[in-house]
């Protein structure tokens, strides 16, 4: 089963939560797919490494073929080609990869070649399979590392696999969310955090997701906009994780709390209860 | 007019804490937020005066005539994105059309059209006395946030270009998004967080930045929540060469502000005071030592 860890606002706690929940699990998976800032590996600091390239296909004009018609460069929607000193130069970063050029050019002289923009890294760390995504620094998009995260599960489909989605609502948040069969929201007790929480619900639910949230950095007896925000809404809460100055020091050093406490262990192990009640 | 961009790599480390309190310290009349994903500035700022709205149009989605196709299948075999599903009808997923247009190019009966889908809004504020702010947001179930990004950049530059400083808010991470809102600006000011994946985080923003020939300070904030690792942080400028310009301290007094629809800037604190410090070096990175 996969388990989609999301939050809209950085820096609510997606990770921490997701390396924590894989600990309590026994035998699971934990994707990283903040590709363009993965920290899992951090936590998990994952033993036996295997890494694997992932590249993209891009367009390569050859200027002997080439007659300057430049119906290629019309047909890219993405400008990602211009026709200059005679020959048609590619700008490989706003290539989709999408091959119309390759299968429109009527001389035939458009061929497509990897281009490498990432790689994806597993290892084990413990009783968990750990793998990441990393985007090459100067990348725009980090989509296909994502997709090629998801391709192959390292667990089979009675465990569970946690996936650490990036921030945000967009493209690289939906292919991450694509198949998962619960999302758990993370959130803190911001306006921010409330505000960003919006908009994930609303993405799980245009994906016919069943969600729960987890409120994190909660303080008790101060406001809390999220939680008033789920309420408000009938949103089922996980579980509380409070603002603590030990655990804020375990996470910050990369350390894993729910190994490091039976407090923290317990905490977990009811939220994954509840995500489990939730799914069956 | 001079752009100041506040970025971080991490989420949640604290750029729009610390953007709303440099707008509000520089009273700077030229403001937006690129974080088109996750907009929060506008939370703080709290415009009044004249609101402009306009859909924004991503790129085109890809649209089939039930009545034309004859089901030959030859789209969904092309698309490059999984887009297309043959099943009883046609179908496009528009979640994951990027717009490319090649199905409408090669389908054989002319069914395709690209049409044009609006994938967010864009948003002018006009305040007569705190100025322009630009800002936006994405439609749930849509991608080409860069593209977002940089209307909101030109919708500034165009409301608000006879300003001397224009401060912009940015997204975490270090891909489109973040690349187009750091094309133009002056100054990119890091927000740092002190725990290891802060400064991994940190590393490869900088990198970006360096990439973008941008030119890159750093400030930390929660310091005081780990001391080993904001040293740590503080080294790593130093051996990059990067300004390191102040540390704010952990404040539980923020949150209530920031809660209350307030900037640290109006803290009369430790937080208030170190951002005020910050103002300063950035003042003087920004315009010289005679400012």
């Amino acid at each position: 089963m996969n388990i989609a860890v999301l939050s809209g606002k950085g820096g609510t706690g997606k990770t921490m939560v997701s390396v924590n929940l894989a600990k309590v699990a026994g035998t699971s998976a934990y994707v990283d797919c903040d590709v363009e800032e993965p920290n899992g590996h951090l936590y998990l600091k994952p033993k036996e490494v295997v890494s694997e390239e992932v590249s993209v296909l891009v367009p390569r004009s050859d200027p002997d073929k080439c007659d300057g018609c430049r119906e290629c460069i019309e047909f890219c929607r993405f400008n990602a080609m211009v026709y200059t000193l005679d020959r048609v130069k590619v700008f490989n970063e706003m290539c989709h990869s999408c091959g119309g050029c390759a299968v429109i050019c009527p001389q035939e002289a458009i061929t497509e070649h990897p281009r490498a923009i990432g790689r994806v890294e597993s290892g084990i760390s413990g009783d968990v399979h750990v793998r990441t995504g990393v985007m090459d620094v100067g990348e725009v998009a980090g989509l296909p590392i994502i997709a090629r995260l998801l391709q192959n599960p390292s667990v089979s489909e009675e465990d569970l696999t946690f996936i650490d989605c990036p921030p945000g609502s967009s493209c690289s948040v939906m292919e991450s969310i694509k198949d998962a069969d619960f999302c758990v929201l993370v959130t803190e007790p911001t306006i921010f955090g409330a505000h960003n929480l919006d908009v994930v619900v609303e993405l799980s639910r245009a994906f016919n997701k069943p969600f729960g949230v987890i409120l994190n950095k909660d303080i008790e007896g101060e406001a809390n906009p999220s939680e008033e925000y789920c309420s408000e809404r009938n949103i089922p809460v996980l579980g509380r994780i409070p603002f603590d100055r030990e655990l804020s020091d375990i996470t910050s050093e990369a350390r894993i709390a729910s190994e490091e406490s039976a407090e923290f262990r317990e905490m977990f192990r009811k939220i994954l209860d509840n995500i489990l009640e939730m799914t069956a | 007019m001079k752009q100041l961009l506040i970025l971080s790599g991490k989420g949640g480390s604290g750029k729009t804490t610390v953007a709303g309190a440099l707008i509000r310290l520089f009273e700077a009349r030229a403001c937006a937020d690129c974080d088109v994903d996750a907009p929060n500035l506008h939370l703080i700022l709290k415009y009044d005066g004249t609101e402009e709205r306009k859909d924004y149009f991503g790129l085109p989605k890809a649209r089939i005539d039930e009545g034309t196709c004859t089901m030959c299948g030859l789209c969904s075999e092309m698309c490059r994105f999984d887009a297309v599903n043959v099943g009883i009808t046609t179908t496009v997923d528009a979640r994951v059309c990027e717009g490319c247009g090649l199905c409408e190019v090669i389908c054989p009966v002319g069914a395709i059209e690209m049409r044009p889908a609006v994938a967010g809004d864009i948003r002018l504020f006009t305040d007569p006395e705190k100025g322009i702010f630009s800002t936006a947001q994405l439609r749930v179930g849509n991608g080409t946030s860069g593209l977002l990004v940089t209307e909101v950049k030109k919708q500034m530059v165009k409301a608000g270009g006879g300003e001397e400083l224009a401060i912009i808010d940015g997204s975490p991470g270090i891909g489109c998004p973040v690349i187009a809102s750091i094309s133009g600006v002056d100054m990119v000011l890091i927000v740092a967080e002190p725990s290891v994946s802060g400064l991994s985080d940190m590393e490869r923003i900088l990198d970006t930045a360096k990439g973008l020939k941008a030119h890159s300070v750093v400030c930390v904030n929660k310091a005081d929540l780990n001391a080993r690792l904001t040293k740590r942080i503080r080294e790593r400028c130093e051996e990059r060469e990067v300004p390191y310009i102040g540390e704010i301290p952990y404040d539980p007094e923020a949150v209530k502000a920031v809660n209350r629809g307030l900037t640290l800037a109006d803290a009369d604190s430790p937080a208030g005071d170190a951002v005020r410090d910050i103002f300063g070096r950035v003042e003087e990175l920004l315009f010289g030592e005679t400012a």
